[in-house]
């Protein structure tokens, strides 16, 4: 029942956001050590050889990532840190950003020199008051002790990071959004390719990562490659945050080894269902990833099993619901969502998602017809892989997979005219 | 110096931190609705010259982001978080309830001009659901009772103070 306390080492601590405390002062040493020992392309091997995910969603090897950025260019490389979490159901960039800014800001030298990157940003999302005040703090504090700026840490190195808070838009969070954000533009994907590794922020070699992601950069250079293979699976190596929410006892983010198993996060870490209840479905990723019932609560939490299971790993946001739940319900608020924040640029996902809106609104009102279950996966197959950005198959995602697992309760809705789950 | 003359060197500045300055149209636009309490057409067309672009433009990137608020708002907006993990929790009763208190809908501001009502998506703090935020200040594990304490708080002209997340 321990928790890891590798990335929440000292966030129980007071005043765990400034410098002194040892968790700040490990992740300059850290830093210091990685501009030491590992000239650039070292440094990109060894995070390579950690296995190192993402941890904003999509679970691209970091490494991997970093190596995309051509060398040699005349123009300047920018690295941008991504704090702008908003997938529904995520919550443990903030506590790494309120409680432990500084162990951000080393991940990003870490980050900086193996990419030769001299100005760095930060997105944070506008509706994150005390964090952008935290981190702005903590800039500011690195800069004054010398762990920011020219020489940083004495190494010869310079750095600059500029915090930019954003204005409320999910779609912002999808990488090529977020850098048209950031470039002064309505936050509208751009077409991929160019990756942003080549053609980024201001038309220059861009790597976007995500806080968690940079977080576990100090820990790997301190520790190595090795001991952080140690923990996870062979695919999915390294701890991760896990933000549980819900139907549960004990609601909160559990960092964990990659691969624990899904019934063990909610049942013990979590304290399992509140009282009188029991489970119903659960969403293991965030409200982009599919549902899964109680058949697959032995499925471990790692990027490969949960594929296997039929959902995907995400954001590690789990959103936990009992048996009061009706899905249709839980269906037409997530595609709310998604039709609220859908950026318009392109037609399937800015008119399907209200279609969407629109079908599930009659039918959990009890006016459905069982030809509109036809429809949504009509209007489905017309959105899935018909758009710029990853947020269009997204949407479709919460219709498919609880029309697939719990087509009862969008039956029941059209032939009862009323709503079946006890609330 | 005058109102909008302090403005614009505050903007000036902002422009002046980063290597592009069309870079600083959300921090701009952001001290406009500090300085008027929303994003007003003289504010934009401020910020097009500081720019060098055109109030078109500035309104085209304002109108995307929904925290810059291109109408007036009242003196508290009220944002509740309406997304699947709030809602499991009961964020429909606290909006029916806020509803019922101010007598207005969602998207609404009291004739006063006290209290804007607003559903929101997703605010990422989901383990201490329901929740809302009063302009700046997060109030969480929202009930009746406590509704009606943060209205009176404003009510009074004392803003809230905010409750700790983590």
């Amino acid at each position: 029942m321990e928790q890891l306390r590798i990335l929440t080492q000292s966030i129980e601590q007071p005043e765990s956001w400034t410098l002194r405390t040892p968790q700040a002062q490990g992740g300059y040493e850290a830093a210091s050590k990685a501009i030491k020992e590992y000239p650039p392309d070292e440094l990109i091997e060894l995070i390579k050889k950690s296995g190192l995910r993402g941890r904003g969603g999509a679970g691209f090897p970091t490494g991997m990532k970093w190596s995309f950025v051509p060398k040699n260019l005349p123009k300047p490389t920018y690295l941008v840190c991504n704090a702008d979490e908003s997938e529904p159901g995520t919550f443990k960039d903030r506590l790494l950003i309120e409680r432990t800014p500084h162990q951000i800001i080393a991940g990003m030298i870490i980050a900086s020199h193996a990419l030769r990157v001299r100005t760095a940003f930060i997105y944070i999302r506008g509706e994150m008051i005390l964090g952008a005040r935290r981190l702005q703090e903590a800039i500011d504090e690195a800069y004054a002790e010398g762990c920011l700026g020219k020489n940083l840490l004495g190494s010869g190195m310079d750095l600059d990071i500029i915090l930019f808070v954003g204005a409320g838009a999910y779609i912002c969070g999808e990488e090529t959004a977020l850098l048209e954000s950031l470039e002064g533009k309505r936050g509208q994907p751009r077409l991929k390719p160019p990756f942003p590794a080549t053609v980024g922020l201001y038309g220059c070699p861009t790597v976007i990562n995500n806080v968690e992601t940079l977080c576990n950069l100090p820990h790997i250079v301190a520790n190595g490659a090795d001991w952080y293979t140690a923990m996870g699976t062979e695919k999915s190596p390294g701890p991760r945050l896990f933000s549980v929410s819900g139907h549960v006892k004990r609601r909160g983010v559990y960092e964990l080894p990659m691969g624990v198993p899904l019934g063990e996060l909610i049942f013990e870490y979590a304290g399992g269902i509140r009282d009188g209840h029991r489970f119903k479905a659960v969403i293991p990723g965030g409200s982009s990833v599919p549902v899964l019932g109680e058949r697959h609560l032995d499925v471990r939490m790692d990027f490969e099993s949960l594929q296997q299971a039929g959902s995907l790993l995400g954001s590690a946001g789990v959103i936990v619901m009992d048996e009061t739940t009706c899905m249709v319900s839980a269906a037409l608020n997530l595609l709310h969502f998604y039709w609220h924040e859908s950026c318009g640029k392109c037609t399937p996902c800015r008119e399907g998602t209200g279609w969407f809106v629109k079908t599930l609104h009659r039918i959990e009102g009890g006016h459905g017809r069982l030809e509109d279950l036809d429809l949504l996966l009509d209007v489905s197959d017309n959105i899935k892989g018909k758009t710029f950005c990853p947020f269009g198959d997204a949407a479709v995602t919460p219709v498919e997979s609880m029309l697939r697992l719990f087509r009862d309760d969008f039956e029941q809705h059209i032939v009862k005219r009323r709503c079946v789950s006890a609330a | 110096m005058g109102v909008e003359a302090e403005l614009r060197e505050r903007m000036e500045v902002t422009a002046a931190r980063f290597p592009q300055r069309l870079s600083a149209i959300i921090p701009i636009l952001y001290l406009v609705q500090q300085q008027y309490g929303h994003v007003t057409t003289e504010g934009m067309e401020l910020a097009a010259e500081v720019l060098g672009t055109t109030p078109a433009f500035i309104d085209s990137v304002a109108s995307f982001y929904t925290m810059l608020y291109r109408q007036p708002v009242g003196k508290y907006v009220l944002q509740v978080c309406r997304t699947l993990p709030c809602a499991l929790m009961g964020a429909e009763e606290v909006v029916a309830c806020l509803q019922e208190k101010l007598g207005i809908q969602p998207g609404e501001t009291t004739p006063d001009q006290l209290f804007t009502l607003a559903t929101v998506e997703c605010l990422a703090a989901c383990h201490v659901a329901p929740l809302m935020m009063v302009n700046e200040v997060y109030k969480v594990h929202l009930d009746p009772a406590k509704l009606d304490a943060i209205i009176d708080e404003c009510k009074h002209g004392t803003t809230p103070h905010s409750d700790a997340i983590y």
